[in-house]
């Protein structure tokens, strides 16, 4: 079964490793069976998001979103569309926070978000920088997200956004509420890094059952052989306890 | 009152150096720390006496070989120099330095100091010393969890040379546009370094897009010659922004493997070749940041050519150290640029390779290993058949282990063993006798493999080196 991924302005926003999220897509795809297809999409470059099945798009420094904003707010009603249709989009950090309704500088001016998501952040400082441990009931199971946060920007979410999970060890979106990401429909924001999918499989997993379940195919995959990943994930959340 | 504590400072901070010394602590800030404390002048009051003047060198890579360079071609035309070799590149470690070569009287016998900056204690060393100098290698992407994004990285750098002497010049990097740009936002006149050989271009798989767009414009910069990372002959299609003319560049590179490189050089006063005993095309940007700033000092072409060619590496960047009847061959990673460089080394030529990577994550590493993610370790999944061992240790093992994983390598050939020490035994062992274990830790790990090689009784202890 072929799984289609796009990949959001691999050459802009790729900041701290997020690249890695796409190459988990798709060796975990690989490795249970799928034939995965990666498309990178960059500023000017056409793409069908609607015809995908999962969205990747990462976190960029300040100049780097500034080059792709135009482009994105253009894509808006088609990726609107894509969210529709049960596409799947991971957005991280700075994707995360352009697909909320806006983002208030420290000046005060307000930067208009793609409002695709229910969040709105706010400039913040100090920057939160550091492990993070998550528990999240995504999949209907308890279980640990492990990744590393680095924002200066608060998100909070509004009424018709569900937080990603539930803060152990870290700040997450605000430092404040003790939440961190955000869920909607078939999208998730979050601000882990790390890169955050690799020592993640079952939120791997996850996202490409998602993938399956929306194209009508049997939304079960076997198991893999996640030794190595499991003792990553454990060892992060080691690490983070200090 | 004043000079009292200056000599109080000195003392202490000597006897404190000293300490460290006796207990096998090297590296330690503490005696800069509590002599600045005492004196908070005490580096302006020690490095104003450098008869020349002070130089300062920075940038994310290169610069402890750049600054090492520097020393030997300087030392080879007769200065005395004072020089933080250890790496000890903070406001702290430079004190320290400054004081230990003072005399008790806190009197300086020296004609130059070559001081390596960490990017974010620049300015406020600068700002103490009043360089007539600086050096910058490159701006890569690197632990920016500690500095935010390479924007900020780029301007405290600036604001650092803002320091610099406007009789002094500041030598910067042509090839690399975030170094070049520098140029424009200061007094101090420039002097540029770079490399015309495009035979050196490398492919841009894996390149990390940090500095690939105009600062002018916002536009995609276009190379007609790409080295790496985003070091190369690049201009702007848009604004019309290029690359600056070099006033010293090399004109021809010849890789000799794992020994070296054949480097011709084009400069003001003529031309002139030398060899340089450190491998990788990095080590020739260094080279050549080096070389910039001994000419531009005056410093005559044949001593700085003699001296290129005496040079051994630096401190961990890509050394080797015998081990009983094998060799180990260290070689620091640290961010992406440096690790694709590192890996595109130590790959050269044919035959097997023992891979040994430690991975930590305290402070001086960066404590965010996502930059993991951007290095091109499926470089070595391309070449798996000439790997019959490859070992992860450190505090960040695991990590490391899975991006092999995802990078390519089959998961059953890939050990994890967080303890270095075991890890280095492992990989001894299974080496053949005359063979060559290749290490590649992070700084922190690096500091841990010094110390597990001097307890097995190998190796030099590191304030020796």
């Amino acid at each position: 079964m072929e799984i289609t991924i796009c990949h959001l302005y691999p050459d802009f926003m790729n900041l701290y490793g997020d690249g890695g999220n796409v190459i988990a897509l798709h060796r975990r795809a690989l490795w249970h069976g799928l034939q995965p297809r990666v498309i990178p999409v960059s500023v000017g470059m056409p793409c069908d998001l609607a015809a995908c099945d999962i969205i990747f798009m990462g976190g960029g420094q300040d100049r780097e979103q500034k080059a792709i904003a135009r482009d994105f707010q253009s894509r808006s009603g088609e990726l609107a569309a894509a969210l529709q249709d049960q596409v799947v989009v991971l957005a991280i950090c700075g994707a995360y926070q352009l697909l909320g309704s806006y983002y208030r500088t420290a000046a005060g001016e307000q930067l208009p978000g793609l409002g695709l998501l229910d969040v709105w952040t706010e400039a913040g400082s100090p920057r939160l920088i550091g492990n993070v441990v998550v528990e999240s009931e995504l999949d209907g199971t308890r279980r640990t997200l492990v990744g590393f946060e680095n924002h200066g920007g608060r998100t909070y979410l509004g009424p018709a956004a569900a937080p990603l999970g539930q803060v152990v060890v870290g700040h997450g979106n605000n430092g404040q509420d003790r939440y961190e990401g955000a869920v909607q429909g078939s999208i998730i924001g979050t601000y882990l890094h790390g890169a955050l999918l690799p020592k993640n499989p079952w939120f791997t997993d996850y996202l490409l059952r998602r993938a399956l379940a929306r194209r009508g195919a049997e939304p079960t995959l076997g198991l893999l052989d996640d030794t190595l990943e499991n003792l990553a994930h454990r060892a992060a959340i080691r690490r983070a306890r200090g | 009152m004043t000079l009292f504590r200056f000599y109080v400072a000195i003392w202490l901070g000597k006897l404190l150096v000293l300490a460290s010394r006796l207990t096998r602590r090297g590296g330690s800030t503490f005696p800069g720390r509590v002599a600045r404390r005492i004196c908070p002048d005490i580096l302006t009051r020690l490095s104003g006496q450098a008869r020349w003047g002070n130089i300062v060198v920075s940038g994310t890579n290169g610069k402890t070989t750049t600054s090492l360079l520097l020393a030997n071609i300087l030392s080879a035309s007769g200065m005395k120099l004072v020089h933080n070799r250890t790496g000890a590149n903070l406001v702290y470690g430079v004190t320290a330095t400054f004081i230990q070569a003072s005399s008790w009287m806190g009197r300086l016998d020296a004609d130059v100091a070559v001081l390596e900056c960490d990017e974010a204690a620049l300015a406020g060393v600068a700002r103490a010393v009043e360089p007539r100098a600086g050096v910058v290698t490159n701006f890569f992407r690197d632990q920016l969890d500690r500095y935010g994004e390479l924007e900020y990285t780029v301007t405290v750098v600036c604001r650092g040379l803002e320091a610099v002497s406007r009789d002094g010049f500041v030598v910067l990097n042509a090839d690399d546009p975030a170094v070049a740009g520098l140029a424009s936002r200061l007094p101090t006149r420039p002097v540029f370094y770079g490399l015309d050989d495009p035979s050196c271009a490398g492919t841009g798989e894996g390149a990390v897009a940090d500095a690939r767009r105009c600062r002018a414009c916002g536009g995609d910069f276009s190379y007609e010659v790409f080295y790496f990372a985003h070091l190369g002959l690049y201009f702007c299609p848009q604004c019309g922004e290029r690359r600056p003319r070099p006033d010293i560049r090399v004109t021809r590179r010849d890789g000799l493997g794992p020994v070296g490189s054949y480097l011709e050089f084009d400069t003001p006063g003529g031309a002139f070749a030398a060899r340089l005993p450190i491998p990788g095309l990095y080590n020739a940007y260094n080279a050549l940041a080096a070389v910039a700033c001994a000419l531009t000092m005056g410093i005559p072409a044949h001593t700085v050519a003699h001296a290129l060619e005496s040079s051994v590496s630096s401190f961990g960047r890509m050394e080797q150290l015998a081990i009983g009847d094998r060799t180990v061959f260290l070689a620091l990673i640290k961010n992406p640029a440096g690790c694709n460089e590192v890996l595109r080394t130590i790959m050269e030529g044919a035959g097997e390779r023992h891979l040994l990577i430690a991975i930590n994550d305290n402070t001086a590493d960066g404590t965010d290993v996502s930059w993991l993610w951007d290095a091109g370790f499926e470089l070595l999944a391309g070449a798996a058949h000439r790997l019959p061992l490859v070992l992860t240790a450190g505090i960040r093992a695991e990590d490391m282990a899975v991006r092999l994983k995802y990078a390519g390598l089959p998961s059953g050939s890939i050990l994890v063993e967080n303890d270095l020490k075991a890890a280095v035994r492992l990989g001894l062992e299974r080496i053949p006798a005359g063979g060559i274990l290749y290490v590649l830790p992070t700084y922190t790990a690096m500091l841990d493999l010094r110390r597990v090689l001097n307890d097995m009784g190998y190796g030099r202890r590191f304030w020796e080196v």
